[in-house]
């Protein structure tokens, strides 16, 4: 066999065992990343859904935000302006997490059979915008 | 000032666009005096964008809050050396921070290179220019002009956001900045040999040092970034896969595949094409990172505020992408390879591999990126894939690799002989041997930390024989001391043990990366006075004492530090305190959400990492995150033994050159054969 032969099927079998590890990668790891409507969509479809670990991102409905510090524990609601949800979250919250103004969240957990999702790891993200903050600035300025 | 920056920005897009013009369109072959010109176009750019880079700086240190950039970004309270970060913090600075770097490179490049590629310069410059002003515009028209004005002056400024308020945020940016854009500078040089058909190894030689500088600066860019997550973000950990992370993670793969490519070219004139390839790849791989850095397609930690300037860097992308491709498509049949492979078994065959794997980790990475708008496109739902599909595919790949690191140096050219194979490798294979053995005896059973662990430990062998092999030559051939003979093998061979000593940095990440996967993890409630405990990787139980919540105020921010007393295995090891800020403008308002400063204990076994999650109002009662992270300083350790090999690769100098010959030699850097084999 030549050399560049030989080359060649090593090659081959690198590229196979990368394609083979991104597949099984892919089909063990993958997770849905949904909305609250689709997730309740999917799930009414396939309640199969309702044990696979899911990512859900939506806003926090403001002032739904109820936490018990002993429990290290936080209950909220998330909507997409459709559909909304309970959330149950144990662990520390992300100082972005707050009732202050209206943020968006990123869920990873469970979407539980009774309508409630359990999550395991909670994202905020800080939905404020700098232009809002101008056009306030300006405002007090005048009066 | 923002006048005098608008009008600098105007003149650097004019006279950019006139140099590239005439490199591209003016016949500088025959006219010397053209050329000149050409290559002046670069410094005037240059000089323009100096100007514009003054006038927001001014602005900023001035504090000029009309100014809408310095306004969104500072304050009259944010410490000074912040005011200097203040400039590429924010997306329209940092586009100009982009262009003006750019610019310098460039004017670099056109003053630095050997006259010997005159013949390359003018397209360098008209490449350069061309990239530049693609900023320029993309500020100009794109929205994010740094000099815009409000319609009313704001008292204060709104402050800089408090994750960025941290040492490793002056230097993180921009030492990724300068990798990413001093990739341009060899991706100019590629294009050049393409345009110019000056296809020899020339225009490797003309940008190696651009090439190795470039990816020094992403190393170090990524080092600190993986830092800076660690002591700001508070998850505990360095690396999250987050799309921005692998966006910086990408070219410094291909970059690496094509330093170990290009070798074999200048050596064998073999991989003409893989390595315009590679370069080109890993250039339009900068500009993608851009691109998903500043576009919000892809969901990140690390955000820009969203806006269309992504799409004028996806726009660019395609265009460079086809254009550069096409020119290569073009000079195909002129970058025949000089030579075949002769064996699998040899030094090409193993650098090869090694270029196959970089490649085939770079893709994977893109794939997982991409994932969730790829699973979105084919098939209407958003599938994301997170550290364990990255950690699933990387791991071996890696491992593989790092096998390689060690095969590599040792292995010969063209075909090696199983005498080769026996003097080589017996050392360091029984080196990984012992270590398996040793570390299997110490209780370690997870078979990718042993294998990790053990290969790692064979290709550290490998090096440590290569180094006492030269060391020993020079004492019985100049009969020199043995540190005299360290000294002056690691100075006449730069390249070469410059690299070795990069390789064994690369181990030491390794090693750390593998510590990090033991990493323990508890969160706690505790009252003042109350104990928490937590056991190590390595079997010390650790005991956290809450001493209570204290209050103050500093320069811009309210605090309250809570501090633990720690102690291992009952033997006190002092206190950590870990913080909540709320930052406040200079009137006292609050600014931005309240932030956490983690509290680490640092020493070469293990961080004990401490983050204060809070206390309900007015109470002392806190809750805490606690974890220990086995061998985390040695990210840092390694980090400085990269910087350490980069910088001795790339120092000038070096033995006298006096002959084409020697020069080609040395330059691949192999001028020392091994000694004892025949010459």
């Amino acid at each position: 066999m030549k050399p560049s032969t030989k080359f060649a099927l090593g090659s081959v079998a690198i590229v196979a065992v990368v394609s083979l590890l991104m597949v099984e990668g892919v089909k063990q790891t993958g997770t849905y990343f949904l909305t609250p409507s689709q997730l309740v969509a999917k799930a009414a479809q396939d309640p199969s859904l309702h044990d696979i670990g899911v990512k859900v991102s939506a806003k926090v409905v403001q002032g739904s935000i109820k936490r018990d510090p002993a429990a290290q524990r936080v209950d909220f609601t998330i909507s997409d302006g459709t559909r909304s949800f309970p959330v149950t979250y144990t662990g520390l919250v992300p100082d972005t997490f707050t009732d202050k103004n209206e943020i968006e969240v990123v869920a990873e957990g469970k979407f539980g059979r009774d309508g409630t999702f359990h999550a395991t790891v909670l994202v905020a993200k800080c939905g404020s915008r700098y232009e809002a903050q101008w056009d306030e600035m300006a405002k007090n300025k005048t009066t | 000032m923002t006048y005098l920056g608008q009008f600098a920005l105007w003149a650097a897009v004019l006279v950019g666009a006139w140099g590239a013009a005439l490199a591209f369109f003016g016949k500088w072959e025959e006219r010397p005096a053209l050329a000149t010109a050409i290559t002046r176009s670069s410094y005037a750019l240059c000089a323009a964008l100096l100007v514009a880079a003054v006038a927001l700086w001014k602005g900023i240190f001035t504090h000029d809050f009309n100014i809408e950039y310095v306004a969104a970004y500072t304050s009259r309270n944010l410490p000074e050396y912040y005011l200097i970060s203040a400039f590429w913090a924010g997306q329209k600075g940092s586009l100009l921070f982009w262009a003006v770097v750019l610019s310098i490179f460039g004017a670099l490049a056109q003053a630095l290179t050997s006259q010997r590629f005159k013949a390359m310069l003018p397209y360098v410059a008209g490449i350069v220019n061309i990239v530049a002003i693609f900023f320029v515009m993309v500020m100009l028209f794109g929205g994010a002009n740094p000099f815009e004005r409000l319609a009313f002056t704001p008292p204060d400024g709104r402050g800089l956001n408090p994750q960025l308020q941290n040492p490793g945020m002056i230097i993180h940016p921009p030492m990724l900045y300068l990798g990413y854009i001093s990739l341009t500078i060899p991706f100019a040089f590629a294009m050049a040999a393409l345009l110019a058909k000056q296809l020899d190894a020339g225009w490797i030689v003309a940008m190696r040092k651009w090439a190795l500088t470039s990816w020094l600066f992403l190393s170090v860019g990524i080092t600190i970034g993986m830092w800076w997550a660690y002591v700001e973000l508070g998850w505990g950990g360095v690396w999250a896969w987050d799309p921005v992370e692998n966006a910086s993670l990408l070219p410094w793969l291909t970059l690496t595949a094509f330093l170990h490519s290009v070798m074999i070219q200048e050596k064998r004139g073999m991989l003409k094409r893989w390595n315009m390839g590679l370069i080109v790849g890993t250039f339009l791989l900068t500009i993608f990172g851009t691109f998903i850095t500043r576009s919000g397609v892809i969901a990140s930690v690390h955000s820009f505020t969203q806006s269309a300037v992504g799409y004028f860097f996806l726009g660019f992308l395609m265009v460079a992408a086809i254009l550069s491709f096409t020119l290569l498509y073009t000079r195909w049949p002129l970058l025949q390879p000089e030579a075949q492979l002769e064996s699998m078994v040899s030094r090409e065959g193993a650098f090869l591999y090694n270029n196959l794997a970089l490649v085939g980790i770079a893709f994977s990475v893109l794939w997982g990126t991409l994932f969730p708008i790829l699973s979105e496109a084919v098939r209407g739902t958003k599938i994301t894939v997170g550290p364990p599909f990255f950690n699933k595919v990387n791991i071996p790949l890696g491992i593989f690799l790092l096998f390689l690191t060690g095969v590599g140096p040792l292995i010969a050219w063209r075909k090696a002989s199983a005498a080769n194979l026996r003097r080589q490798f017996i050392a360091p294979l029984l080196g990984g041997i012992v270590a398996l053995g040793a570390l299997l005896a110490s209780g370690l059973r997870s078979p990718w930390a042993l294998m990790s662990l053990s290969v790692s430990a064979f290709a550290l062998v490998t090096v440590i024989q290569e180094f006492a092999r030269g060391i020993r030559a020079r004492m019985t051939m100049h009969a020199e001391g043995a540190p005299v003979a360290l000294m002056r093998l690691v100075a006449r061979n730069r390249r070469r043990y410059g690299g070795y000593v990069v390789h064994v940095a690369i181990m030491v990440y390794f090693v750390a990366f593998t510590g990090l996967a033991f990493s323990t993890k508890t969160t706690v409630d505790l009252q003042p006075g109350q104990t928490a405990s937590l056991k190590s990787a390595y079997g010390h139980t650790w005991t956290f004492t809450h001493l209570g919540v204290s209050q103050y105020e500093a320069l811009n921010r309210r605090v309250s530090a809570a501090t633990l007393e720690v102690a291992k295995d009952g033997v006190k090891m002092g206190t950590i305190k870990s913080e909540k800020r709320q930052h406040v403008d200079s009137f006292g308002n609050p600014t931005f959400e309240p932030s956490t400063e983690v509290g680490i204990r640092s020493d070469l076994l293990e961080d004990v990492y401490v983050v204060y999650a809070g206390s309900p109002d007015g109470t002392e009662r806190a809750s805490f995150s606690l974890l220990i992270n086995p061998l985390v300083s040695w990210f840092w350790i390694g980090g400085g033994i990269l910087v350490f090999g980069g910088l001795l690769t790339m120092w000038p100098g070096g033995p006298q050159v006096k002959t084409a010959r020697q020069r080609a030699s040395i330059q691949a850097g192999y001028t020392v054969p091994l000694a004892g084999v025949a010459e």
